[in-house]
């Protein structure tokens, strides 16, 4: 070996390297895994699924093996009038977010709870369900609640019952794949933040979240809390479409092409002919613009809109 | 080079390989540039070609980003180890052969990894956002051969020390390798939240650190010394270099992450180290600095040195900011902002890009054994680099400066995206610039092989006058 001479070195360079690695993976490492979830993080993992990036069951980013997040004001199983409530469909086959299935990232409280008052242990990912997340009331530790075996909630059933659907889960593929995460961040910062874009997430807030997509560089508004500032669905339809439409100063590229072919009516979308309408409306040739199609129920723009609008 | 890839070991000739890496750097630097180029237009003027969907921002943005580190920076790097390090050690490539089929299945690696990537298959991380499989293809198909022709040169050299250029080829190499597997840990194995978001950080800053920052340190080592005829003013300075850099650079990779939710105590572990980072950089740089003594006359008269010692020079800002943008008085102001970008742009397009022009420049005249073609032109090359790289510089970080004064305003944003539009053009100029002076240099080199002057047996090319 003629690394002979270097041996000290080779061996001060190793233990250099991994008492780094040490330092700067392992105890951090211990450190966030010691966090349980908090309520915000089981609905973000129920709404999300398992991975919104690259993966084996999606990998051509369409947004497919995602929940359906559900609004119901009637109780799927008798048709009684409820509270409102949000739950998340989980069609059979549909693969859970770690912290369904991985202990630690549950946290131990929020795990027991689950298994005694929620009856999580009856969800298979085979069969899939229906799910909602609780806090309990006296110790304030949220858990989640498996509707399908504690309230009979099946997923056909909640599907039919429910007022909106919101697949802010595959909108989240959507988000991962058009490059959103370039211009735009999901984390207010906690310095200075609070007013413009909203509190600021804590520790336990990405539990079981992948990719959390925080993003780097801002050349947009962070949307952490976008859909609490503008909920309203025309508006984000417009502005997907082309942000100069309302922001003649935006920098944001236009998703038209998100629409697909057909718009809700099955009506073809002549991309062309609405670039040359709305440039006439640019040169104020035409007192309006031409309208915005309304996205198809499965195209990937409903994907989007319902994500950022989801962003609460 | 098809023609090397089944012959016998024996009947390649010394340095193919190394050209070939060379050639395909500098035909990356162009797409990537262009690239760049492209993508800064958009965010000037976001209907410039908005009909074609495949242009998309948001699409193209990584796959800049990936064809200049891993085509320009990545490659120039390879180029410049097969050559260096053979030299330094007074021996031939290990694998010449090996070496050939790594240039070949690395171009072929990179365009399929950024075809996924811009056909949108992602793993939504920053830096690391190529897909597992090609990341495990870029471990193992990509990088372990071309760090086994290192080390093996390195073990079958026939000088009795090592130089300090091939300590940190050598080390780098290594790093590199286990960063990729280990930062990469959260797509093989599925880990998420915030575990996941630190890694990440982890995996780029230490690509960053331990690859990118070493290897262009390197070649300077390498170069300034050649080409002035001055020994390196100090190994000593360079083993403080080199263990601050291991020491330093591999930990506070939580330092890209200071505005969000992690530990406290990794936060301020990060910041603290990364103040140090400046042992390494001011050890690097004052090394460097005083090897040049006595010889300052060629940084004006001789290309590689003018390429070299503008990296050098670069470090200096760079590091600066660096080291105080990371401390949290600074980074809240900064974080997220244009000024970040400006110091990516400082960092790669300035400090690293600079150092391996240099190492390309000369190593393709030596491989080549022919002069340079033209200094004039490789002049124009430098100075299109250079004022294009500063007017970049310059916009985003005034544009960085805005936006970090809106944030605690709680300017609307719409207003920030006003005051940026004049930085954003700017920048656009600055990257065509540079995009343009690289084409010249293709054809510089170009005409180097073909009709550059040849340089007699023994003596080397710097020592030759230029022509034209
Ligand atoms: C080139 C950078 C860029 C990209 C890529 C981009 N945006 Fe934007 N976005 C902006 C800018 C700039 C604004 C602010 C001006 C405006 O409202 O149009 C904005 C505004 C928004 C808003 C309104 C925010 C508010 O506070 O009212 C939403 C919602 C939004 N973007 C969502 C998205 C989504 C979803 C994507 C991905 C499909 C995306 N953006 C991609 C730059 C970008
Ligand atoms: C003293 C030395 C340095 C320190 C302390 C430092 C620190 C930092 C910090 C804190 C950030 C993130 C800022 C933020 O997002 O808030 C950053 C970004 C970056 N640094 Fe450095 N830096 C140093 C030198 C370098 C060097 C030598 C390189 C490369 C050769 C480099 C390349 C980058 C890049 C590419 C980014 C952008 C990352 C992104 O995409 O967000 N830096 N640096
Ligand atoms: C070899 C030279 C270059 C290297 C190594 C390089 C590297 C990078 C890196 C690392 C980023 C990510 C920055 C971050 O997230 O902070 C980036 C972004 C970018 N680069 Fe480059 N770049 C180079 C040249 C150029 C050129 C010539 C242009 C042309 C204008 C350009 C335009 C851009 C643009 C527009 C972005 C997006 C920045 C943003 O998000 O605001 N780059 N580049």
């Amino acid at each position: 070996m003629a690394f002979r001479e270097y041996k000290i070195g080779c061996i001060m360079f190793g233990i250099a390297l991994s008492t780094s690695m040490f330092v700067t993976i392992f105890l951090p490492g211990l450190d966030i895994s010691r966090i349980g979830s908090t309520e915000e993080a089981l609905k973000k993992q129920l709404t999300y699924g398992w991975e919104s990036a690259f993966n084996y069951y999606d990998p051509f980013l369409l947004g497919k093996d995602k929940p359906i997040k559900v609004v119901l004001t009637k109780d799927p199983e008798t048709g009684k009038p409820i509270d409102k409530t949000e739950a998340y469909v989980f069609t059979a086959g549909t693969h859970f977010p770690d912290g369904l299935t991985h202990d630690n990232i549950m946290g131990t409280k929020q795990l027991a709870l689950s298994k005694s008052k929620g009856l999580l242990a009856q969800a298979t990912e085979k069969r899939g369900g229906v799910f909602l997340v609780d806090v309990d009331v006296t110790t304030g530790v949220p858990y989640v609640e498996f509707a399908t075996a504690t309230k009979g909630w099946q997923v056909a059933a909640t599907l039919k019952a429910a007022d909106v659907r919101i697949h802010a889960g595959s909108g989240k593929t959507m988000f991962i794949r058009e490059g959103c995460w370039w211009c735009h961040t999901l984390l207010p910062e906690e310095t200075q933040d609070w007013q413009s874009f909203g509190r600021p997430p804590v520790t336990g807030d990405f539990n079981g979240e992948s990719p959390t997509s925080f993003g780097s560089d801002r050349k947009g508004p962070d949307l952490l809390h976008v859909g609490s500032r503008n909920s309203s669905r025309e508006w984000m339809t417009m502005h997907f479409f082309n942000p100069r439409l309302v922001q003649p100063h935006s920098i944001m590229p236009r998703f038209n092409y998100l629409w697909g072919k057909a718009d809700i009516n099955g009506k073809v979308i002549d991309r062309q002919k609405w670039d040359r309408d709305f440039m006439a409306y640019a040169r104020g040739d035409t007192p309006y613009p031409p309208a915005v199609p309304i996205p198809a129920r499965n195209s990937e723009a409903r994907y989007i809109i319902d994500f950022v609008l989801n962003l609460k | 080079m098809l023609k090397y890839l089944l012959a016998k070991e024996e009947d390649i000739p010394q340095g193919s390989a190394a050209i070939f890496f060379g050639v395909s750097s500098i035909c990356w630097f162009i797409i990537g540039t262009g690239l760049g180029s492209f993508n800064a237009s958009k965010l000037a003027f976001p209907d410039f070609f908005h009909n074609v969907y495949w242009l998309q921002f948001g699409h193209m943005r990584q796959v800049h980003v990936h064809a200049v580190i891993f085509g320009w920076i990545a490659m120039a790097f390879a180029m410049s180890m097969l050559y260096i390090t053979p030299a330094l050690g007074n021996t031939k490539l290990w694998s010449e052969k090996l070496a050939v089929w790594n240039c070949l299945l690395y171009n072929v690696g990179l365009c399929l990894a950024l075809a996924l990537l811009w056909s949108g298959m992602t793993s939504g991380r920053e830096y690391s956002d190529h897909i597992w499989p090609i990341d495990l293809y870029i471990a193992f198909v990509m990088v372990v051969p071309w760090s086994l022709n290192v080390w093996m040169t390195i073990l079958n050299r026939r000088t009795q020390g090592i130089y300090t250029t091939n300590w940190f080829f050598a080390a780098s190499m290594f790093m590199l390798i286990i960063i990729f597997l280990i930062g990469n840990l959260p797509e093989f194995f599925h880990l998420t939240g915030l575990n996941e978001a630190y890694m990440t950080w982890w995996f780029a800053h230490n690509v960053l650190g331990l690859l990118i920052t070493p290897v262009a340190a390197a070649i300077t080592y390498y170069i300034v010394p050649k080409v002035t005829g001055n020994p390196l003013y100090s190994h000593r300075v360079g083993h403080l270099h080199f263990w601050a850099i291991v020491v330093f650079y591999s930990t506070p990779a939580a330092h890209h992450l200071m505005s969000s939710p992690l530990p406290e105590w990794l936060k301020s572990f990060a910041s603290v180290e990364g103040v140090l980072i400046l042992v390494p950089a001011i050890a690097y740089i004052c090394n460097i600095m005083l090897t040049m003594q006595g010889k300052w006359t060629m940084f004006v008269t001789n290309i590689e040195l003018k390429f070299a010692l503008t990296g050098v020079f670069l470090a200096i800002p760079l590091n600066m900011q660096g080291g105080f943008q990371q401390t949290r008085a600074i980074n809240w102001y900064i974080h997220g902002t244009g000024w970040i970008v400006a110091h990516a742009h400082l960092a790669l397009l300035g400090f690293s890009t600079f150092a391996e022009a240099s190492a390309v420049y000369y190593g393709m005249q030596v491989l080549l054994r022919r002069k340079l073609y033209s200094y004039s032109l490789a002049n124009f090359h430098f100075f299109m680099l250079l004022i294009g790289f500063s007017l970049y510089w310059i916009s985003m970080t005034i544009a960085g400066l805005i936006q970090g004064a809106a944030k605690i305003y709680e300017v609307p944003y719409l207003d920030v995206v006003i005051a940026e539009h004049p930085y954003m053009i700017v920048r656009w100029l600055g990257g065509t610039m540079v995009f343009l002076g690289n084409i010249t240099w293709l054809w510089n080199m170009y005409m180097t092989a073909r009709v550059g002057t040849v340089v007699p047996v023994g003596r080397l090319p710097h020592e030759l006058a230029y022509e034209r």
